[in-house]
């Protein structure tokens, strides 16, 4: 059985302008200790889906469909038994580790809260582990350092704190929704570095979410592309970019600079991310595929294994050998 | 952060100074004096009461004396009205009486400001909020003025369950209607800035971080909201304390509690400059007092001020 198995999950949320659709029936599961990676463009409805399954959506919010963890439907569960989920079985950490810190408590005490809650430890012992764990993902010094306030720290070591505090109690699942967005190029990979030792270490499952395909290639087994908050193409990592075969995928491709081809300009893929409230009845990438014809504005394409290449899935109602 | 406590202070000093030198200007430009009425008094009289209270000395020698007196013997000098007393006895009579109605109105005005401005942001846009704002925009409506009678009219003339004025001593029955009368407008503002401020907080990152570790509603409220949601309400807590505790006039003139604010009044009418003086150097020195609290407690509050 699958650590996480989410079925067909919907995130609405309702503002002034009406309903906004974020996340549109969304089906996939991460087994125990595999790296996932969720791409797409800002908007994709990536992010509202780990949030959905930690139960951090914005009030105005609201999840359905299923999301099992080891067999319980996290979307179900009271308030109390999900804070027990959180921290113990699935740990997150966010986009801006200059914003995600509590910048008027010491990281001691941030981190100690972790264990002294939920395994009931003293604060000493809590604090012993802590900074055992602050070792671990290498912050130097960490035995003196860890009285310290998040201001005193750089991004990239905020980053590693933020890790370590995920880690604590030593989740099956660590949910990275964009780790390195904020950070240096050279400090990205050294946390990318990082959170693959982890994998290895703790044999933590990985779900991460970006945009950037660079750090997807290096180090997830599996991607999910996303768009309009459906799933556009999901397959083995190495497949997928070798032989993408649906169009918005190639069109990511396509926009990563490459330094061994001599590309006069960077290609981008033509036209806006969709608006979200208003999506077309059919597949939401349409207005911006150069292979759309009859039945993409008005029928939804369903998420089929891709012919001629078993291992990939693709919702795209155009054949698999024109798209190239 | 020793250093920070020094380096305030160091600037608190000059600015009292030049607190104490300005009013002192404004106060000898003002038209008029104290002994000026209606039927002029004889010359002579006239210059041996200005001799008495050293009227008749040169204008820089007048205002040196009185900063040295207040400066080194914190001696304000007589009442140009009372003869009897020292602008020290008015001061020791009325500031124990709004001191004692100040401080509970402020200690009320925190608890239920903080209280109800909390409440409404973490039940944001449910009828909780809803009751909240519309409490404090009728609390911020009704100026004391209205607020003291009304008080009046219902607890002592309707229900007659309290005393409608007087202080003896302070003792509770006395204080309460004063307390409620004179906190409700700060209590309005606080819930305001508290619920706008706490708000700003519950959607920060941090938050968001705090709820993804799996910690209870209550924990995240007190450990993580709380500090960074009273910043903004600290500031103007500062000014409100002094406020409060300088005392009103309308709570002194409809309750009759003798403190400090009637004084004011009065020795503004009567001309009675050294009192008026007092009185304002008084407020001023809290003023930069609590300014002064205020900015350290900002400084313990937050991390980044203390370097």
């Amino acid at each position: 059985m699958a650590l996480l198995d989410i079925e067909d999950l919907r995130v609405t949320f309702t503002t002034g302008d009406g309903e906004v659709n974020a996340v549109n029936g969304v089906s996939f599961s991460v087994e125990e200790g595999e790296t996932l990676a969720i791409v797409g463009e800002s908007g994709s409805g990536k992010s509202q889906t780990a949030f959905a399954a930690m139960g951090l959506l914005a009030r105005n919010g609201r999840a359905t469909g299923q999301i099992r963890y080891d067999g319980r439907n996290l979307l179900e569960l009271k308030q109390k038994e999900l804070n027990r989920v959180r921290s113990e079985e699935i740990g997150m950490i966010f986009q801006d580790p200059m914003t995600s810190l509590n910048p008027y408590m010491r990281i001691s005490d941030q981190m100690a809260e972790v264990l002294t809650l939920h395994k009931g430890m003293t604060k000493r012992d809590a604090v012993a582990e802590a900074t055992k764990m602050l070792d671990a993902v290498k912050i130097p010094d960490a035995k003196n350092r860890i009285t310290m306030f998040p201001h005193e720290f750089s991004g990239g070591m905020r980053q590693r704190i933020m890790i370590a505090m995920a880690l604590l109690c030593q989740p099956r699942l660590l949910i990275a929704d964009e780790p390195t967005t904020a950070l240096d190029v050279t400090v990205q990979a050294q946390i990318m570095e990082l959170m693959a030792e982890i994998r290895r270490d703790f044999g933590t499952a990985i779900i991460l979410i970006t945009h950037d395909l660079g750090i997807v290639a290096d180090t997830c087994e599996r991607t999910l592309v996303m768009y309009g908050g459906q799933i556009m193409e999901t397959g083995p990592t190495e497949q997928l970019f070798e032989r993408p075969t649906h169009p918005y995928t190639l069109g990511l491709l396509r926009a990563v600079p490459r330094i061994d081809r001599d590309d006069e300009t960077l290609s981008t893929i033509a036209g806006e991310p969709p608006d979200m409230s208003r999506l077309p009845a059919g597949c939401p990438f349409t207005p911006r595929c150069a292979w759309a014809h009859g039945p993409c504005p008005t029928v939804r394409p369903e998420l089929l294994p891709a012919e001629g290449y078993p291992m990939l899935r693709r919702a795209c109602h155009a054949p698999v050998e024109e798209v190239k | 952060m020793l250093n920070y406590v020094l380096r305030r202070v160091a600037i608190a000093i000059p600015t009292i100074l030049l607190l104490v030198v300005i009013s002192f200007v404004l106060m000898y430009a003002a038209p008029g004096g104290p002994f000026n009425s209606d039927r002029p008094l004889p010359a002579q009289v006239m210059a041996n009461i200005e001799a008495r209270y050293g009227l008749d000395q040169p204008y820089w020698k007048q205002m040196t004396t009185y900063i040295w007196n207040v400066v080194v013997h914190f001696d304000f000098g007589p009442s140009f009205q009372y003869r009897d007393r020292t602008v020290n006895d008015v001061i020791a009579q009325g500031f124990p009486v709004t001191l004692t109605y100040g401080f509970w109105s402020f200690i009320v005005a925190l608890v239920v400001g903080v209280a109800l401005g909390a409440a409404a942001a973490i039940r944001h846009n449910s009828w909780l909020d809803y009751l909240a704002v519309g409490i404090s925009i009728g609390a911020q409506v009704l100026p004391n003025f209205v607020m003291a009678p009304i008080l009046v009219l219902v607890f002592t003339l309707w229900l007659g369950w309290l005393p409608g004025g007087g202080w003896q001593g302070g003792q509770i029955e006395y204080l309460i209607l004063p307390v409620i009368a004179l906190s409700t407008s700060y209590m309005a503002s606080i819930a305001r800035i508290t619920r706008s401020s706490m708000l700003e907080v519950l959607n920060a990152g941090f938050i968001r971080t705090a709820r993804a570790k799996g910690l209870p509603t209550s924990r995240i409220i007190w450990k993580h909201a709380m500090k960074p949601t009273m910043l903004p309400v600290l500031s103007y807590l500062g000014p409100a304390f002094v406020g409060m505790i300088t005392g009103s006039v309308i709570i002194d003139v409809f309750f009759s509690t003798g403190g400090i604010g009637q004084f004011f009044v009065n020795s503004a009418f009567n001309r009675d400059y050294s009192v008026i003086m007092g009185i304002t150097i008084l407020v001023g020195v809290l003023t930069v007092t609590f300014n002064l609290v205020v900015d350290l407690l900002y400084a313990w509050i937050d991390p980044k001020i203390r370097y």
